[in-house]
Parts: structure tokens; C-alpha cells; sequence
């Protein structure tokens, strides 16, 4: 069995989503998700053991050389597993709600959890492109047809985003297209070694952080995200939000910084900078918001804007620290979007001024949703913690100040979450009821949670799984 | 060489046919016909053969792109029965000009005599003037008709002075010829002989419709009946672009420095303009007319190296052509031949009709060049092509082309699957469901195996 079985599976499962019709739709995407899950467990214990290889190549197109090649290791396997344990959860929780078209609701969640799962292991970049292209469709039909609130600036929010990505990316295409011309391959084992000027490096490096800058979002390219994460329906913003903003960082981490190294270097105070203001940025808009969905988006613009920042300061803690803050935030981010969504749907607002005074009523609630919030303000003992301490400490290591700026949005993100909870939870008894969770929304909010602490008070098995990888990725960073 | 008189020859059983009352069976026939023709053109893969003193050469070049336009006016010819149902007894003309026009393109590939090439334009060009004017009632058919008249026959004028002044040049109407003179007297060729290239190739860019040469464009396109304007979208347009190539390679290997300046500025102007007016658009017909402006933009960049893009641009004209042809069959089926092709008439569709719509997203996304479609690879084997021979700077104006064009590929898009439902659901005659599902297939195809066809010329 190799890794490409995942993406068989996936692939599979959208088709037949699609085929079972309406009403087996959820129940069909369940089953296939949570086989490609139990098929990527298994993947990694094949490759942790080395019983066989797991990784897949074929030559696709002769001339030019495009190789279907997919490979795992450590940091490829890593998100894919976040990909696909997210996948069954962010279709868990939209059970509830009554879809319209539901086949195709899941079939285009199963479709985009392919494209993205492709994305993480693919190693061909002309093969990673399309599955990067690819990944867009789905979330773009997800947030038109099934998004909510008006219809005219919902489809200027969603056009946006997509022309917005799509502009990036293609740019990636013409720097994939250029250093094709110079190794010709596309394979990331020979564009590693391509020889290339400063100057060349420097163009591919934009063109690069123009495809992943709009996709994080680092400012000034984030002004699509949180119209868009508050208009499409939940699960696209958790697809969003949870799996497919890592694409990004990860392709950072294996493409744009080592292709691309020596401006990476050079300009490592730009790139930080940037994400640094991104993270201050995106937590002054967040005290300011009054809509709920809106407040977490700008809230996860910070967090990510601290994930990139580590990513681009091109130290090991930082990558490390980035890798791992991508799973937590991955886990977290669509648990608060899972727990807004269930306030929003009992409520039938997203405004935080219409809520309040709903801890009387449900305690069960109130106690996971406070975890969640304090999971993402990076308290000790949760994984966010782990993440967030390797991301600062890389900070320190590139300019104190950075870190110091960096830090100080912890505060403000610990602020303006307890704020939110405060404000949405507590005070006096609400007079519209408000039913506790149900066995299924518990069970989403009990997997994220154990995996959150879990791996927050033991997370060597990931450390130790992903940072020989990031090692040999360093030594090629640093190979000049 | 066959395939030629064996699709003269079915045109005219055709004909032959109205007069046996054998009305019904004239659409399988010729679509069983045309198969034959296929199997026939296929055949002659792999193979050069020369035809009355060079007058017609058929070789790889010209069996793939006779086997595309064959199966292209397949596609139009099964279209045909339901979208003239209200005009039977023409059935056997509007097939037979179809066949003829083929006939046409097909010389416009396998010629080896500028007498011959443009025999062949002038077929297909005077079969489109009928099919463009075929609704002799209705006023905008006329005007397209006669506007299309008008400034084809003042293009075919430019061809022909062109061809002249070549003969002046080289003495000569045979390509071999010409290309021979020119490799004798190097720099030495008379001044005229450039004048005749430039004429030709004015002539040959209005009828692929690049700008600055489009202005009959989206006017003909509009008032055309929609089956023919699905035929000048995709068969004549990709004959022209097949024909234009063949001539400058045909007669000239290398492309002079100057002489790229020119056309990478038209192809700049073409994409920019065809895809910044398409966004303005709200007759679907127009869109696709400045969108087929826009995609000719983008076909011309093959000129920079022609000697190794004659696949690109088979693939190319076979992706667009192949988009064209599903988008033109959801057309049809949604306004039917009565006109009104605004966007609105889209509305809803997506729910009224799941399949059909899309594959009009599959279509538009494929123009769009978005993975997996063939499009994309089009796309990406053309600056793939561009790039390698140093041109990164019109790459840059493709892409950011190709962003806008988004805009307008993706109104269709949007109002079918957001606005509100306006209209009663259609009856779809089978056909077009048929036609519009065996060419998305064959696109996708395409984009999944797209080494079987770059790699064949």
C-alpha cells in the first residue's frame, strides 16, 4: 500500500458522495473520510517502521517530464494526517444543519480534502500546482451556493477570494514554468540543486510569496479573508481556516525556502516584518469586531502571521514551531468556528451583542468552548502553548523585538477572546433557551480537545517525527 | 488527399438526398460518414504524400488537424437536427455547407500551392457567409451576413494581393518554391516579397479575429444564428490559426526579428482587449466572441518558436475548439434557436438542470485554464514554449490575462448556479446533451493524457 491510496480513497469516497444522492451524502463522505484517516494511520506506520516503501511515482506527460510522484516523509505525512483527521470532523459537524443539494455539499468537502491532501504530498511541482488549483474549485462553489447573508456581497466576497488566489498561483505556474527551463524537472530533489542567480531567486522567491502571501493572508493580501470566512457556511470556513491555509505554510517550508534560499536570507526582516504586522494587525481588528465569525477570522489572521513569521525567520525552532502551531491551530480554529456555528444556528444571529447569558444554561458547552478559547490564547499544558512557545523563542533568536512585538499580542489575543467569551457565555440568563450540546457535537468537541492537551502536555512524538525532516531542509536552506 | 473528395462527396449525396425525400437519414449518414472520413484521415498519419503537382501535400501536419476539424463538424453536424427542427426542409443545405466548409478547412491544412490555400479559405469563408445570413427573416442574421460579406471578401482581397506579390517575389505559388528561392537569395528577396507576407498575414488575422482586425467579430457573432456561430467559434477559427501556421512555416522557417514584434504586439492587444471588453458583456454569444478573441491572442504567441510548436498549437486549438463546442451545446439548449443569449436566460440553471450546467462550468473553466481541464495544460504547454525562447515578459501579460478572464468566464458561472430560477425548465433534446458530453469528456481527456497529442507533430 502506498501513500497515493489516500488520494484513491478520497477521490473514491467524493464520487460516491456524490452517486448515494441526498440523503446517504453525509453519512457516505463519514465513512470515506474516516477510511482515509485510518488508511494515512496506517501509512505512517508503515513508514515509521520502514516495512515497505509507501512512496508512488509514474511518469505522467513524457515531454515536458511531469512525474506523478508522491512521497511521505515526516512533515508531508504530518499534515496529511491533519488533513485527513480534520476532514471527518468538519463533516461531522455540518450533520446537523439541512443542506440543500447535500451530495454535492460533500462531495466537493471529499473533492477539496483530495486536492489538499495532494497538495501535502506531492514532491513534482507541476503535479503540487494542480492540486493546489484544484483545492480552489470546491471552496469557491462551497462559499457561493451554500454561504450565508446577502446573496450580491457574499458573491463579491467569493469572486474576490477566488481571482485574488488564482492570480497568485498563477504566478507560481511561470516560476515552476522557468525552473523547469533551467533543470528540466519539475521534481523537488533537482529543483533543490538548480542553479540559480540571486536575481533569478529573487523573482521566484515573489513569485512564490505572492501565490502563499495571499493564501495565509500576510498583509497587505489578506483583505479577501474575513468577508469570506464569514459568509461561507461553516464547514468552508473551518476547510478554510483549518486545513487549507497550511498549504501555504507548508509550501514555504518545502518549496519557496528552499528553492529559493538566498533572498530568504537577505530579506528575512522584510518577510518577518511583515507577518509581525500581520499578527498585530489582525488582533487590533479583532477587538473591534462585533460579529462573532468575523472576530475568530481576524483572530486566526494573527495566529497565522505568527506561524509564518517563524516559518520565514529559517530557524529550526521556527519551522518546527511553525509545523506544530499549524496542527494546533488546524485543531482549534475549527473548534471555535464549530462552537460559533452552534451558537449562530441556535441564536439565528452572528452579531456578539445579541448573545450572552448562555453558561446557565449549558454547561457542558460553556466548559468545552472555554477550553477552546484558552487553547487558542496559547495556555500552558495545550498544544497551541507548544507551538507558540517554539514560534517566539525562533523569534527571539532572529531580533529580540521581534519577539517582544510578537509577544505582546498574546495579551491582546487573551483579551480579546476572554472578552468574546465573556460577552457571548456569561452575564444574565439569556431569555431565549439555548439546548446543550448533543451527543455529536460533543464528540467533535471532545476529539479536538483531547488532541489538543494531549499532544500540549506530550508532544515528542510529533517533535521527534517531524524534525529530522526540517533538519535536512535547513541544510538545504543553508546550502550557499 | 481522399479525405477531401470523400467529404466533397458526402456534401454531395446531401444535396441528393432532399431530392429522394430521404430527409431523416441525411444526419446519421453523414455522422457515419464522417467517421469513415476520420478512420481514413487517421490513417494517413506518419505518412507525406503529394497530390496534382504538389497542389495538395498531406502529411502528420494535416491528417491531426483534418482528424480535429472532422470530428469538430461531427459534433456541429448532430447539433444540427434539433436546432433546425422548425426548418426541415432545409436540413440537407444547412449539412451539405457544413460538409463543404470542412472540405475548406481541410485544404487550408493540406495545401502545397497558394493557389490551393486559398481555394480553401475562400470555401470556407463563403459557407460561413450563407450559415451566417441563414435566417433570412430575422434582421441581425441578415446584417451579420452581409457585414461578414463584406469585410471577409475585402480580407480574402488582401490575401490574394499578398499571394500576388509573393509570385512577383519568388515566381512561384508552390510553398517548396518559394521556400527554395528564399534559401538562394538570402537577403536578396525583393522588398515585395515582405509586403506580400504582411498582406497575407492581415488577411489571415482578420479571419482568426485578432485585433486590431476583430471589429466584424462580436457584431457577426451576435447576429449569427447560434449553431453558426458555434461553427466560426471554434472549426473556422481554429482552421484559420492552423492554416496561418502552416503558411509561415511552410514558406518560412525562421521568423524574422521584426516580424515577431508585430505579431507579439497583436497577440498582447488581443488577449488585453478580447478579455477587457468580454468582462463588459452581457449577451453570451458576444462574451464567447471577445473570450475567442482573447483565446486568438494567446494562439498567436506560438509564432515565437514555430519550429517546435506545431503541438502546442494542435493542443491548443484542440482544447479551445473541443471547450467551445460544450459550451456552444449548453447554448443552445438553454436559449434555443431564438435568440436572446443574454446572461439572465442562464439564471438558475444549475438547479434546473444539474448535468448541463456543469459541463458549462467544466467549458468555461477549461477556457479559464484551471487544472485539470485541457486549457490548463494548453496554457501551460504555451509558456512553457514561450518562456524557453525568452519571451517572459509577454508571459507576465498572459497571466495577468488570464486572471481577468476569470471574471467573465465566471458571471456564467455564477448566475446558474446563484440567481434565483426565472425560467420554466427546458426540454433539452438529446442531441445536444449527447454532443455536449462526449466534447467535455474528450477535454478532460485531453487534460489527463495530454502527451498523446502535443507529442504527435
Amino acid at each position: 500500500m502506498d501513500i497515493s491510496f489516500v488520494l484513491i480513497i478520497l477521490l473514491f469516497g467524493a464520487a460516491a458522495t456524490y452517486f448515494v444522492g441526498d440523503k446517504w451524502a453525509s453519512k457516505a463522505a463519514l465513512i470515506f473520510s474516516t477510511a482515509a484517516f485510518a488508511a494515512t494511520i496506517y501509512i505512517t506506520y508503515l513508514f515509521i517502521e520502514g516495512i515497505e516503501p509507501v512512496s508512488f511515482i509514474k511518469v505522467w506527460v513524457e515531454d515536458p517530464k511531469i512525474m506523478l510522484a508522491f512521497e511521505a516523509d515526516g512533515l508531508s505525512l504530518t499534515m496529511l494526517l491533519l488533513t485527513t483527521a480534520l476532514t471527518p470532523i468538519i463533516i461531522l459537524s455540518s450533520f446537523r444543519n439541512t443542506i440543500k443539494n447535500s451530495r454535492a455539499f460533500y462531495a466537493l468537502i471529499m473533492f477539496m480534502a483530495f486536492a489538499m491532501a495532494g497538495t501535502f504530498i506531492s514532491v513534482d511541482g507541476f503535479v503540487y500546482y494542480i492540486f493546489w488549483e484544484l483545492s480552489l474549485l470546491p471552496i469557491y462553489f462551497i462559499a457561493l451556493i451554500w454561504g450565508n447573508g446577502d446573496y450580491e456581497s457574499r458573491k463579491k466576497a467569493v469572486i474576490k477570494f477566488f481571482i485574488y488566489t488564482f492570480a497568485g498561483s498563477l504566478f507560481m505556474l511561470a516560476a515552476f514554468i522557468f525552473l523547469y527551463q533551467r533543470t528540466g524537472s519539475f521534481l523537488t530533489i533537482n529543483l533543490y540543486k538548480a542553479f540559480l542567480t540571486s536575481n533569478e531567486q529573487f523573482f521566484i522567491f515573489l513569485a512564490f510569496f505572492l501565490a502563499y502571501a495571499i493564501k495565509i493572508p500576510i498583509i497587505p493580501f489578506h483583505t479577501w479573508q474575513a468577508n469570506v470566512y464569514q459568509k461561507s457556511p461553516t464547514a468552508g470556513t473551518m476547510l478554510l481556516s483549518g486545513i487549507m491555509l497550511k498549504m501555504a505554510i507548508y509550501s514555504i517550508i518545502r518549496w519557496q525556502l528552499p528553492i529559493a534560499p538566498k533572498p530568504a536570507a537577505e530579506l528575512m526582516y522584510v518577510f518577518v516584518g511583515l507577518c509581525i504586522a500581520g499578527v498585530i494587525y489582525g488582533s487590533i481588528l479583532a477587538l473591534k469586531q462585533t460579529d462573532l465569525k468575523k472576530l475568530l477570522a481576524y483572530s486566526s489572521l494573527a495566529h497565522v502571521g505568527l506561524i509564518a513569521a517563524g516559518a520565514y525567520s529559517i530557524t529550526l525552532d521556527g519551522l518546527r514551531g511553525a509545523v506544530l502551531q499549524m496542527i494546533a491551530h488546524g485543531f482549534g480554529v475549527v473548534g471555535l468556528f464549530y462552537a460559533a456555528e452552534i451558537i449562530s444556528r441556535r441564536y439565528n444571529t452572528g452579531e456578539i451583542s445579541e448573545m450572552g447569558g448562555i453558561r446557565s444554561q449549558t454547561p457542558k458547552f460553556t466548559s468545552m468552548f472555554l477550553i477552546l478559547v484558552l487553547a487558542s490564547v496559547a495556555l500552558p499544558a495545550t498544544f497551541n502553548f507548544v507551538g507558540e512557545f517554539e514560534l517566539l523563542y525562533s523569534m527571539a533568536q532572529t531580533n529580540i523585538w521581534f519577539a517582544v512585538i510578537a509577544g505582546t499580542t498574546i495579551i491582546l489575543g487573551a483579551f480579546y477572546m476572554l472578552r468574546m467569551f465573556q460577552q457571548v457565555m456569561l452575564g444574565e440568563q439569556n431569555t431565549k433557551p439555548f439546548a446543550d450540546v448533543t451527543f455529536g457535537e460533543g464528540f467533535v468537541f471532545v476529539t479536538i480537545i483531547t488532541v489538543l492537551i494531549v499532544f500540549g502536555l506530550y508532544p515528542k512524538p510529533i517533535v521527534d517525527f517531524i524534525t529530522p525532516d526540517l533538519q535536512a531542509i535547513l541544510v538545504i536552506i543553508n546550502r550557499n | 488527399m481522399y479525405t477531401l473528395i470523400a467529404i466533397a462527396g458526402l456534401g454531395i449525396i446531401c444535396l441528393i438526398a432532399e431530392i429522394f425525400n430521404l430527409r431523416k437519414a441525411i444526419i446519421p449518414v453523414t455522422i457515419l460518414g464522417l467517421l469513415g472520413t476520420l478512420g481514413l484521415t487517421a490513417a494517413d498519419f506518419g505518412k507525406v504524400n503529394s497530390f496534382y503537382n504538389n497542389m495538395i501535400i498531406t502529411d502528420s501536419y494535416s491528417a491531426a488537424y483534418s482528424s480535429l476539424f472532422i470530428i469538430l463538424t461531427i459534433f456541429l453536424v448532430a447539433l444540427s437536427g434539433s436546432f433546425h427542427k422548425e426548418h426541415k426542409a432545409k436540413i440537407s443545405d444547412f449539412i451539405a455547407i457544413k460538409l463543404f466548409l470542412l472540405t475548406g478547412a481541410i485544404a487550408m491544412v493540406s495545401f502545397g500551392n497558394m493557389a490551393m490555400f486559398f481555394l480553401g479559405i475562400e470555401i470556407l469563408s463563403i459557407s460561413l457567409y450563407v450559415l451566417a445570413a441563414s435566417q433570412p427573416k430575422d434582421l441581425k442574421s441578415n446584417e451579420a451576413g452581409m457585414k461578414y460579406f463584406l469585410m471577409g471578401a475585402f480580407a480574402s482581397g488582401f490575401i490574394l494581393f499578398g499571394i500576388a506579390l509573393i509570385y512577383g517575389a519568388t515566381g512561384s505559388f508552390d510553398t517548396h518554391t518559394i521556400y527554395g528561392a528564399l534559401l538562394e537569395n538570402g537577403s536578396n528577396v525583393p522588398q515585395w516579397f515582405f509586403i506580400g507576407v504582411v498582406m497575407l498575414s492581415v488577411g489571415l488575422l482578420f479571419k482568426i479575429a485578432a485585433v486590431p482586425f476583430h471589429f466584424w467579430a462580436p457584431d457577426v457573432y451576435q447576429g449569427s444564428p447560434a449553431l453558426t456561430t458555434a461553427t466560426m467559434s471554434t472549426l473556422a477559427k481554429v482552421a484559420a490559426m492552423a492554416a496561418f501556421f502552416k503558411l509561415m512555416i511552410s514558406i518560412n522557417r525562421t521568423v524574422p526579428g521584426s516580424y515577431i514584434t508585430i505579431i507579439s504586439i497583436i497577440s498582447i492587444l488581443s488577449m488585453t482587449v478580447g478579455n477587457l471588453t468580454a468582462l463588459v458583456q452581457t449577451n453570451v454569444k458576444r462574451m464567447l466572441a471577445f473570450s475567442g478573441i482573447s483565446h486568438a491572442g494567446f494562439m498567436l504567441m506560438v509564432f515565437f518558436n514555430p519550429r517546435f510548436t506545431a503541438g502546442t498549437l494542435l493542443y491548443y486549438t484542440a482544447a479551445y475548439s473541443l471547450a467551445g463546442i460544450a459550451a456552444f451545446a449548453v447554448l443552445l439548449a438553454v436559449c434555443g434557436s431564438k435568440g436572446d443569449e443574454e446572461v439572465y436566460r442562464f439564471n438558475g440553471f444549475g438547479k434546473r438542470n444539474p448535468l448541463m450546467a456543469g459541463i458549462l462550468t467544466c467549458s468555461l473553466l477549461s477556457m479559464a485554464g484551471i487544472p485539470i481541464f485541457a486549457g490548463f495544460f494548453a496554457k501551460f504547454f504555451l509558456f512553457n514554449q514561450v518562456i524557453s525562447s525568452g519571451h517572459i515578459a509577454i508571459v507576465i501579460i498572459a497571466i495577468v490575462n488570464s486572471i481577468i478572464s476569470v471574471g467573465y468566464y465566471f458571471k456564467l458561472i455564477l448566475a446558474m448556479y446563484t440567481k434565483d430560477d426565472i425560467s420554466e425548465k427546458e426540454s433539452i433534446p438529446v442531441a445536444y446533451t449527447i454532443v455536449a458530453v462526449l466534447s467535455i469528456v474528450l477535454n478532460i481527456a485531453l487534460g489527463l493524457f495530454p502527451s498523446y497529442v502535443v507529442g504527435i507533430l
